[in-house]
């Protein structure tokens, strides 16, 4: 092989080597980091292994909302109009954040079973149904109408 | 009527963009001036049909004109009148209008500041992007007509704007972010214009380059408003989510990024070509991308796109035929693109390269972890998210590798740098960055910690290394004054913007290092202390507005027993639409911001809230000002303004010469 070949393979190679690394890496750091996301029923129905960081998504139970008066922290039930879930979370609620209205919380099941949660997002426009919570009315066949907004914090225009 | 005649305006203009994709281009292959010459009288009549659209669409705005679709659901009687204004990008219709009134102005743009440049070329570029506005506007009028009314009895009030719309940050990041992303259609018709006339030489590079400088521009400080709108209005305490909605314009400013470096090496070297018009497809398909994520509804669901494909289907449509095509036109031309120079493993061609390495694959990332949870739903119906943490993971190391080019790239020399140069160039650079990067945190703080020693090393790097090398450059001058009046603008837009880079690498990773965050409730003349600052709850009394009620809260921050200044977050329910919102109190500052949003009343007149203390945030933008600012000085360059290289006068000239008695008998 002539020199410049030589030199030529040789980068060849390690640009390869290098994006195959590099596609290696991306795809173990996705890997890590993905969240699944269950709906009540399959909570209830012991579909989350134990200890697992999920995601879940609902209605927020009507009269289910109990905040303490001395403190950040507030429970209230999660349910797809089948199954229900407990939550308990400490902070401060999104401004969306009602009875009657879908909900998507992050976080794991305890060993009473309540889903204690990190971080709780809301709708956050009239028209604006999560995705997952969604899914999970669909799934349990008890979807009523609304189309359908991001997840993310970010209200679209 | 005013409503209908938008509507008729809109078809006007798709007429004038049909004529002006095909004449000025066939013109072009033909060698017919006549029909090149129409390029720019048709981009004049289209900007002002588009901008008449635009104009009486904002018109009917102001007047409330509810019997207008679209108006009746974006604005409402009671609405600031700035955001009556404005409301006209706060939907998809509307938004499409600005998107494509803003690529009408850009073409505008072309016409009139291209005069140094070969008329055939301004004819292929403005045809390409004649052809673009036939897509947009097909688009608009086929599914997203903002000029739709309500038949046959129009309601008396709108449902409102969003009230999450209804700030400062809406009136000004929705245009640049758009002007930015349109910016890279100009880019791309560029290329496509160099590959149909199969001419990609330096001149070319010269006449891109500041268009490219400047969508990049653009679009950095468009990005940079959304960021700063978010992290005041939303309230989470955040400057970036990795959120799929503000990703698409992040993987078009990376593409865009490499972008701009590749261009230099194809002007200043001639090589790299096929390589600078990929870049730029890529970039362009980025912001269409864009477009098609927020627009088709995938965002949301990959049943909502199923559902309702109209949109979707034909923004897919457009991003097919117009990147498909490009790519087409791209693997038969390209061959013919060959560069003529090599260069060395240790050269600026070399470390240019690498930085565009960097750039693509961090774009690559983000597109993956962007579309990956659509892909996987679609495939099998799960629904999964990627957390911020995988972008974090992918993003941060390879930014910190850019960084450690980036100190070297400028120093270095086309063709060959000898190894030995640079480390005596560079060898007390790295050693004062180390040096200042475990000192500077220690002193301030009295802790070490990884994380800030490689930040303020990494941005000492960029600093130091970019001091050095502008006294490289004046050292053999008379004068400083000499030295400085000679350097170009280019080269001051180059260290301006590698300055911003230093400057937002300090803000986003110290601010995510030192922030802290406390969620509490308070009694009145309650405080509380958070990182350095004592919090005292004053009350809360209700507020009304133009169009809502709430409450503002009054809190005083002290340093010590000094008083620093009140703040009053607000909590507020927009009457019209009944959707509570959360206003934050940020006291600004160049070191650092405080800020607190206000929860909800419990108990006696007790509130809770959330209190933050963030240091070093403003750099994130102030980064960002310096990258725009960089940006556009370079585009300013006096060698971008020269007149038609010779070359390329005389070869006009010739083909002009014949025609011209024939232009003056018609």
């Amino acid at each position: 092989m002539k020199p410049h070949r030589r030199k030529k393979l040789g980068s060849i190679l390690f640009i390869a080597l290098g994006l195959s690394v590099a596609a290696g890496l991306t795809l173990y750091a996705l890997k890590q980091n993905i969240n699944m996301f269950f709906t009540p029923s399959q909570v209830a129905g012991g579909e989350v292994p134990k200890g697992q960081h999920f995601r879940i998504g609902g209605m927020v139970k009507d009269g289910s909302i109990a905040r303490e008066d001395d403190s950040l922290s507030v429970n209230f039930v999660t349910t797809d109009f089948i199954s229900e879930v407990p939550i308990h979370y400490v902070g401060i609620l999104p401004d969306l954040f009602r009875e009657g209205q879908g909900i998507v919380a992050e976080g794991v099941v305890d060993t009473a079973g309540v889903f204690q949660a990190s971080k709780v997002l809301a709708k956050h426009d009239e028209n604006y149904m999560s995705p997952e919570v969604k899914a999970a009315l669909d799934a349990a066949g008890t979807s009523t109408e609304g189309s359908l907004p991001s997840e993310g914090y970010k209200p679209q225009y | 009527m005013l409503p209908e005649l938008g509507h008729f305006a809109l078809i006007l203009a798709l007429c004038l963009c049909v004529l002006l994709g095909t004449f000025p281009l066939y013109g072009a292959a033909t060698g017919n001036v006549r029909y090149m010459g129409l390029a720019r009288p048709l981009v004049a009549g289209v900007f002002v049909f588009i901008g008449l659209a635009y104009v009486l669409l904002t018109y009917s705005f102001a007047i409330d004109d509810f019997s207008v679709t679209y108006i009746q659901q974006h604005s409402n009687t009671l609405l600031p009148f700035r955001y009556k204004l404005t409301a006209v990008w706060g939907g998809h219709e509307g938004s499409f209008l600005l998107w494509t009134f803003m690529l009408a102005g850009w073409m505008l743009a072309v016409a009139v500041f291209s005069r140094s440049m070969p008329i055939e070329f301004v004819a292929r570029v403005l045809g390409v992007l004649g052809l673009l506005s036939v897509g947009y506007l097909l688009f608009m009028l086929a599914t997203s007509n903002p000029f739709d009314r309500i038949v046959p009895l129009p309601p008396a009030d709108g449902a409102d704007l969003n009230s999450a719309l209804q700030d400062f940050g809406f009136i000004v990041h929705p245009p640049t972010l758009y002007m930015g992303y349109v910016g890279f259609s100009v880019v791309f018709a560029f290329a496509m214009a160099a590959l149909l006339s199969g001419r990609l030489d330096a001149a070319w590079a010269r006449w891109c380059r500041p268009w490219a400088n400047v969508a990049w521009s653009i679009l950095t400080i468009g990005i940079a408003l959304g960021s700063w709108w978010a992290y005041y209005e939303l309230g989470w305490g955040g400057w970036w989510a990795w959120d799929p909605v503000e990703n698409p314009p992040l993987i078009t400013w990376l593409f865009g990024t490499a972008l701009i470096h590749s261009l230099a090496v194809t002007e200043k070297r001639g090589i790299f070509k096929s390589w600078t018009v990929m870049l730029a497809i890529l970039a362009f398909a980025g912001s269409l991308l864009g477009t098609f994520i927020t627009r088709s509804g995938l965002l949301t669901s990959v049943h909502a796109f199923a559902t309702d494909p109209e949109r979707g289907v034909f923004i897919l449509a457009i991003l097919t035929l117009s990147v498909g095509g490009a790519l087409l036109l791209f693997a038969v031309r390209a061959p013919l693109l060959r560069g003529r120079f090599g260069f060395g493993i240790l050269s600026r061609e070399m470390l240019l390269l690498v930085n565009n390495l960097i750039l693509v694959v961090s774009a690559a990332s983000v597109f993956l972890g962007t579309l990956f949870p659509m892909v996987y739903q679609a495939l099998t119906d799960d629904l999964i998210s990627i957390g911020p943490p995988y972008f974090n993971a992918i993003f941060v190391p390879l930014m910190a590798l850019l960084v450690l080019v980036l100190g070297v790239g400028p120093i270095s020399r086309w063709k060959k740098t000898s190894g030995r140069y640079l480390t005596t160039q560079l060898l007390w650079v790295g050693a004062l960055s180390l040096a200042l990067g475990i000192a500077l945190p220690l002193a301030v703080t009295l802790e070490f910690g990884l994380g800030p020693t490689l930040t303020v090393a990494l941005a000492s790097w960029i600093v130091l290394s970019s001091i050095k090398d502008a006294k490289n450059k004046l050292g053999n001058k008379k004068t400083l004054m000499a030295g400085l009046r000679a350097l170009p603008l280019s080269y001051y837009g180059m260290q301006l913007a590698h300055l911003g880079v230093a400057t937002m690498v300090v803000g986003a990773a110290l601010t995510s290092v030192y922030s802290t965050e406390k969620s509490v409730l308070l009694g009145p003349g309650e405080r509380m202390d958070l990182g350095g600052y004592e919090f005292e709850f004053i009350g809360a009394k209700p507020i009304t507005g133009p169009n809502f009620r709430g409450m503002e809260a009054t809190l005083e921050v002290y340093r010590g027993d000094e008083l620093l200044r009140e703040l009053h977050p607000e909590r507020r329910l927009y009457l019209a639409s009944g959707t509570p919102s959360t206003e934050m109190a940020i006291d600004a500052g160049f070191w650092r911001d405080l800020f607190v949003t206000l929860g909800e009343e419990k108990g006696a007149s007790a509130w809770s809230m959330t209190i933050y203390v963030k240091p070093f945030v403003r750099w994130v933008w102030l980064g960002a000002i310096f990258m725009c600012l960089g940006g556009i000085v370079a585009a300013g360059d006096k060698r971008y303004r020269r007149a038609l290289d010779k070359q390329a006068a005389q070869k006009q000239t010739a083909s002009i010469a014949p025609l011209e008695p024939a232009e003056g008998v018609s």
